[in-house]
């Protein structure tokens, strides 16, 4: 008499989904641990990759040894403390600077020996012997890499200033586009996003649905007229928007806070966001669905989700360095394709021959997740 | 005392090993995490993609683009014709690095002029751009030298001491000793008194005539025990299966592992007395333990960070078991080094436990 | 509403696959439930009852047999354990099931009211669920399962956690709907409510051992059951011999009687049962069979014979320090939880060798008291002293004096039940000869020798409650705290329960025992009974049923109407 039939079941599901919605959000806003998950988490995350974590180094330790000084010698350590990489300390002989080195004092030595004014006008030239700290690889190579601009910067000014000697016949030109001035925040708070999206979607959906489970309330959902698609719908919902919202969050973080530039257009940023979060939930859900316990989900969701978003990812660490079958296992990671998408969109723009290929990933990802979550959850308890 | 203290050892390594979760944290997450973060954690380049654009006519400029693709470093993904198809290039990240060899190059290297070399790289990863220029660099520079006019004054002799390839498995490994077994001890502890909350056998416990010290011994023990098996195992699959060196006295390396994992511990005991279910447990593990391995120096070097933060670090165990930990893995650490940064460890340590037993009898209200 | 709902089950059949080889949870159960009444659906945990349920809401799938819901559009299903969110309000919960109903539109606020009017809940919308007494929260749950008028309703233990006067409330509720020609199925633990429903299904191990009239389980029993009067014996060592003796079923305590239900057969003499100086003024005489007694008959005829008998002596049990000072005295006791008062100013004492039950509903202070005089809580004001002791300040060895058995039997589940007694006697500061001697004891005295391997998370409730028992006697305390001591527990388990405690009465041990199952305040000496914090009455069993009978009743008031009067003077005093 009114609506027909149709309409109006359409409606009454509507107004489930409402209602099962608004449930979620006030339970995320009234637990703490799912305060926690969306709230702290996140800022700890940006505060400690923000703040805390660069991969560029400055003011390396350096024990620059000077056997006996001279006006040369003088002009070469001169480069060393203006160059900005190095916090240089001198010494006059080469033991307490090997102690040192030994101490993880120093990050390096770098000896200039008694010869060294008199070889320089040799044939053959004077050697500078450089050792750097080989414990941590990584600050060893940017060692021996900065002590060779010093050093080359040292021969040019020689060079022009006539003091003899010819500057480098050939003259590398680097060059490094979107990042000219080697901010490795510019990279990685762009890839946090990836991570703390996995935080909330994957780690609070999977406890927010196990938690049903844990406290028997699933029962009372079951017996109702609510569908498993709606229930389902309805715990996503309001996951998706906090995670959205987290995006927001961090974009405005990222650009104004850190001043990470932000070359692509909003919108891509937005949809690419959109299918990871799909692809998270979707991960969330299923591995809830098989714990129905929530300390269990939780701890699946950090082995699987956390842990190899942070290092199959290219986030923080070279993926391309790895052996191939860790490259393999990586394209099974949702969070390879968004960070390749997002460190496109943020420093280089809207380079469609990289969101392309990635978000069809993310996007065959999502489904298979979200499909196979649904296809898992029963409508009854066994 | 000690009788009761027993008992409680003895149950809570009953608990440990017969609880299925317990186990998997024991005996599966090790195990994983020792199998795959080396291979992970790493930040060397190889098989960097590079499209080579050669404008030079001459036989140096091939010469120098065939010493590009002759090392392993590098994988020649294209050869390009104008300097218009560098942008794109680099955008799609079709290549990470561009050879740009001027139409002058053997010209101005017969004539003594500096020769340009452009070396365009993909800042998205700064880290990547920055390693690869070295590289690139590198390259050029060699390839100056052999063929400078007149000789140059001054050559750099270099060489990495304590890992001379600058391998980054040897540099990460000692760092992964060190995560493993503050995660297990960690985890476990945070979690057992939680469980026992949950179950109901927390308030069980207190009635019987344990103090809370005892308690804190009582599950402080089998902990520290079970890190130190499983350091052990570590250790001895670094040296066999990883081939790690170890030039340093493992005596010296037990001095710090101890210390660690009894800061640890009392982190763990900390985070329990708080929690009250195992699932709050876990969280508070992790916002404890993220921290704790970002700011060690694992990942990026302590001196790297802000001021400030680095005088956070000084409250982080794993800072100084780090120091301890590469240092006699990889270079022989002398004892007084290890013993400046074990008392460190032992005041955190001594501290963390102080205030888990005090917060544990405060919760029993 | 034509023709009335009608719920058929034809050979119900429903298997799990658990860790030990699959697990019958019901086996071919047939039977039919009519409209227009309550259905009740007894037995003991495990039984099958919340296995039943959820095989006919739909929740499940029997493995065979069917289910024949007929003239039923609107089922309402109120699982067990607080379906409702304890993070949202009263109010957000009703509109997530109004929502989830599709009750929408003018219907809605009209149908909220109503729900809201006849469970009392209107006042509380705005409360969280997780901060409602059990009883609201119950009526909670209720209101979000009626949230469309059923035509039949399924409750799963609706009054487990629940105090005797919400109980009740809820009782009339549902009366109401079933007055109005709805079917109710109510499943419960507690024997007086099975025998106020219309009709009851008995569940024992999976299989419906009676259907029809609780009037009609009682009838085998006719003739059978006495009351044995024998003032001039102790009825504690009557009661234990008559446990072991042939042809009795059952013998429990009922104040200054014994209760007796007898094998078929002639009836039995005062001579069988008393020796000779204690015959003196002894009397037996017949009377009515309980539906209680009939359960425990029907569950004895086919339970497995009870692994110790129960005869055991009384074990020798270490004396208290200090003699002279009562073993529980407890003066103005007052414990503030910020501007909560969970204990206002009580005091009683308890003698050397008594059973002294603490009585009420949920939050009326009874584990906060226990918490107190376990020295596991400091007293905000008053004292709380164990023979002449205050835990909370003396050292922790003084708790050696007390065994304690929490309500939920905290064991460690992953431990062997010898694992566990190991635990419990080494951290009693046990060692040596005596630690292997106690646990021989406990062990042998609590039939636990066979078990001693089982994994004690596996096994059930019954032996877990034996276990916790005995991990609390092994250090032979003085004072024994029951916490809630047989939640869960099928009758037939409680009888041996209450057995060994009085045994340990005897023997000089003191108890106290807080619960709210108002039956099992009949075992006790002495009764304080707690209503928000404060002590409203103190006495025998006995002496309160009489002196707080409720007006007008001619017949023998139960513990439950006394606690009733009691309760609604006090809020009356408070009006």
């Amino acid at each position: 008499m009114t609506a027909p039939p149709a309409r109006e079941a359409r409606l009454a599901g509507l107004r489930r989904l409402r209602g099962l919605m608004r449930k979620e959000a006030v339970q995320i806003v009234r637990d703490p641990s799912s305060i926690i998950i969306a709230f702290v988490l996140p800022a700890l995350l940006l505060f400690l990759f923000g703040f805390a974590v660069t991969l560029d180094a400055r003011n390396l330790g350096v024990a620059v040894v000077v056997e006996s000084p001279t006006e040369e010698t003088a002009s070469f350590t001169a480069f060393f403390q203006g160059s900005g990489y190095f916090a240089p300390r001198f010494y006059t002989e080469r033991k307490p600077a090997e102690a040192a080195l030994l101490r993880g004092e120093v990050q390096g030595v770098v000896v200039l020996a008694q010869a060294f004014p008199e070889a320089l006008a040799r044939e053959g030239g004077a050697a500078i012997q450089v050792i750097a700290d080989g414990t941590d690889a990584n600050t060893g190579n940017l060692f021996l890499g900065y002590v060779n601009n010093v050093w080359r910067d040292w021969l040019a000014y020689r060079a022009l200033a006539g003091a003899g000697g010819a500057a480098e016949p050939v003259r590398a030109e680097p060059r490094i586009w979107f990042n000219p001035e080697v901010e490795s925040h510019h990279f990685l708070v762009p890839g946090l996003l990836a991570i703390i999206m996995t935080i909330t979607g994957a780690l609070l959906t999977a406890l927010l649905v196990a938690r049903e489970y844990d406290r028997g309330t699933i029962e009372g959902l079951l017996a109702t007229r609510a569908r498993i698609g709606e229930i389902l719908i309805g715990k996503l919902v309001p996951t998706f928007l906090l995670g959205m919202g987290g995006v927001a969050v961090n974009t405005a973080m990222a650009v104004w806070l850190f001043g990470v530039p932000f070359r692509g257009s909003f919108w891509v940023l937005a949809g690419a966001s959109a299918l990871f979060m799909a692809a998270a939930l979707g991960m969330g859900l299923l591995i809830s669905t098989l714990a129905k316990n929530q300390f269990v989900a939780g701890q699946v969701t950090i082995m699987v989700g956390f842990m190899p978003a942070f290092l199959l990812s290219d986030f923080v660490f070279n993926l391309a360095g790895t052996p191939g079958w860790v490259q393999a296992i990586s394209y099974a990671i949702a969070a390879r394709y968004f960070i390749a998408i997002l460190k496109t969109v943020f420093l280089a723009g809207d380079v469609w021959a990289v969101i392309l290929p990635n978000s069809l990933a993310l996007f065959a990802m999502a489904a298979v997740l979200l499909a196979l979550a649904r296809a898992l959850t029963r409508r009854r308890l066994e | 005392m000690w009788r009761r203290i027993v008992a409680l050892v003895v149950k809570e390594f009953l608990a440990v090993l017969k609880d299925r979760k317990s186990r998997a944290v024991l005996l599966v997450l090790p195990f994983l995490q020792l199998g795959v973060f080396p291979f992970a954690t790493t930040f060397e380049v190889t098989g960097i993609r590079l499209a080579v654009l050669n404008e030079d006519a001459g036989a140096e400029g091939r010469e120098l683009v065939s010493r590009f693709t002759a090392t392993p470093t590098f994988r020649a993904v294209a050869t390009l014709t104008h300097s218009s198809e560098i942008a794109p290039m680099i955008d799609s990240r079709r290549a990470e690095l561009v050879l740009h060899v001027g139409k002058t190059f053997s010209r101005a290297l017969k004539t003594g002029a500096s020769a340009p070399v452009q070396l365009i790289a993909d800042g998205r990863n700064s880290n990547t751009a920055l390693i690869t220029l070295a590289y690139a660099g590198e390259i050029v520079g060699a390839f100056g030298r052999e063929h400078a006019r007149a000789p140059l004054p001054a050559a750099l002799v270099d060489r990495a001491w304590f890992n001379p390839n600058l391998g980054s498995l040897w540099s990460i490994l000692p760092g992964i000793l060190a995560i493993i077994i503050s995660v297990a001890t960690t985890s476990i502890t945070a979690f057992s008194l939680a469980r026992e909350k949950e179950v109901g056998t927390f308030q069980q416990l207190l009635v019987t005539p344990l103090r809370p010290v005892e308690i804190v011994i009582g599950k402080t023990l089998p902990a520290l025990a079970i890190g130190l098996g499983e350091s052990a195992v570590i250790v001895a699959a670094m040296v066999l299966l990883y081939r790690m060196p170890l030039v340093g006295r493992v005596g010296l390396l037990y001095v710090g592992i101890p210390l660690f994992l009894l800061a640890n511990i009392g982190m763990g005991l900390m985070v329990s007395s708080v929690a009250r279910t195992q699932q709050q447990a876990l969280l508070g593990a992790f916002l404890f333990l993220l921290p704790e391995v970002i700011l060690s120096g694992f990942a990026t070097p302590i001196g790297n960070m802000p001021d400030w933060i680095q005088t956070l670090t000084y409250v982080n165990p794993m800072r100084y078991f780090l120091v301890i930990s590469q240092g006699v893995f990889l270079k022989d650490l002398p004892a007084d080094a290890v013993l400046a940064q074990a008392w460190p460890m032992a005041l955190i340590a001594l501290g963390s436990l102080t205030v888990a037993g005090w917060l544990f009898r405060r919760r029993l209200y | 509403m034509a023709g009335g709902a009608t719920i058929e089950l034809v050979g119900l059949t429903k298997r799990f696959s658990g860790a030990r080889g699959g697990v019958a949870a019901l086996r071919s159960v047939s039977a039919r439930i009519e409209p227009g009444r309550i259905t009740g659906l007894v037995g003991s945990d495990g039984a099958g009852k919340t296995t039943l349920m959820r095989v006919i809401a739909g929740l499940m799938a029997a493995d065979e047999g069917e289910v024949r819901v007929e003239n039923a559009a609107e089922v309402g299903y109120m699982p067990q354990s607080f379906a409702t969110y304890e993070d949202l309000t009263v109010a957000d919960n009703l509109a997530l099931y109004a929502d989830l109903e599709g009750v929408a539109g003018a219907a809605r606020r009209a149908r909220l009211d109503e729900l809201l009017a006849f469970t009392g809940l209107g006042p509380f919308q705005a409360r969280l669920a997780g901060r409602l007494s059990g009883g609201m929260r119950q009526k909670l749950a209720l209101a979000c399962a009626l949230m469309r008028p059923p035509d039949a309703l399924l409750l799963d233990e609706p009054s487990v956690g629940v105090d005797p006067l919400s109980r009740r409330e809820l009782w009339e509720i549902v009366s109401g709907l079933a007055a109005k020609g709805a079917l109710v199925l109510w499943s419960t633990a507690y024997l007086d409510e099975a025998e106020r429903c219309a009709a009851v299904l008995v569940l024992h191990q999976g299989r419906l051992v009676y259907a029809g009239p609780p009037g009609s389980f009682t009838g085998p029993l006719a003739g059978r059951t006495f009351a044995l009067y024998a003032p001039a014996a102790s009825l504690r060592a009557v009661q234990r011999r008559a446990g072991v003796q042939p042809g009795i079923v059952d013998a429990v305590r009922r104040e200054r009687a014994l209760r007796l239900v007898v094998a078929e057969g002639p009836a039995p003499k005062l001579a069988d049962l008393l020796a000779e100086d204690e015959r003196a003024g002894a009397a037996l005489e017949p009377v009515r069979p309980t539906f209680e007694d009939a359960l425990v008959a029907a569950l004895r005829s086919t339970a497995e014979p009870s692994p110790t008998p129960l005869l055991a002596a009384p074990a020798p049990i270490a004396d208290l320090d200090r003699p002279t000072a009562r073993p529980v005295e407890v003066a103005n006791l007052t414990r503030r939880f910020d501007s909560f008062v969970a204990v206002d100013s009580v005091s009683f004492a308890v003698e050397r060798g008594e059973i002294f039950g603490l009585l009420g509903p949920n939050g009326a202070g009874k584990s906060t008291i226990f918490k107190v005089l376990c020295g596991l809580l400091p007293p905000s004001g008053g004292t709380a002293l164990i023979a002449g002791i205050d835990l909370s300040r003396a050292r922790a060895a003084a708790r050696e004096r007390i065994g304690y058995m929490s309500q939920r039997f905290s064991l460690y589940g992953e431990l062997s039940v010898g694992q566990n007694l190991a635990f419990f006697a080494g951290v009693y500061g046990l060692s040596g000869r005596r630690k292997r001697e106690r646990i021989a004891a406990v062990s042998a005295e609590f039939g636990l020798r066979a078990l001693e391997d089982e994994r004690a998370g596996a096994l059930p409730l019954g032996h877990r409650q034996r276990l916790a028992l005995a991990a609390a006697l092994l250090h032979e305390p003085a004072i024994l705290f029951l916490d809630e001591p047989t939640s869960g527990v099928d009758p037939v388990t409680r009888r041996e329960f209450w057995l060994r405690i009085n045994a340990l009465a005897e023997a000089g041990v003191t108890v106290m025992v807080s619960t709210h199952f108002l039956e099992e305040a009949e075992y006790c000496d002495r009764l304080a009974i707690l209503y928000e914090g404060r002590l409203i009455a103190l006495g025998s069993a006995a002496d309160l049923k009489r002196a707080h009978a409720p007006p007008g009743t001619t017949a023998p008031p139960g513990i439950e109407d006394a606690f009733i009067a009691l309760i609604r003077a006090q809020a009356r005093a408070a009006a």
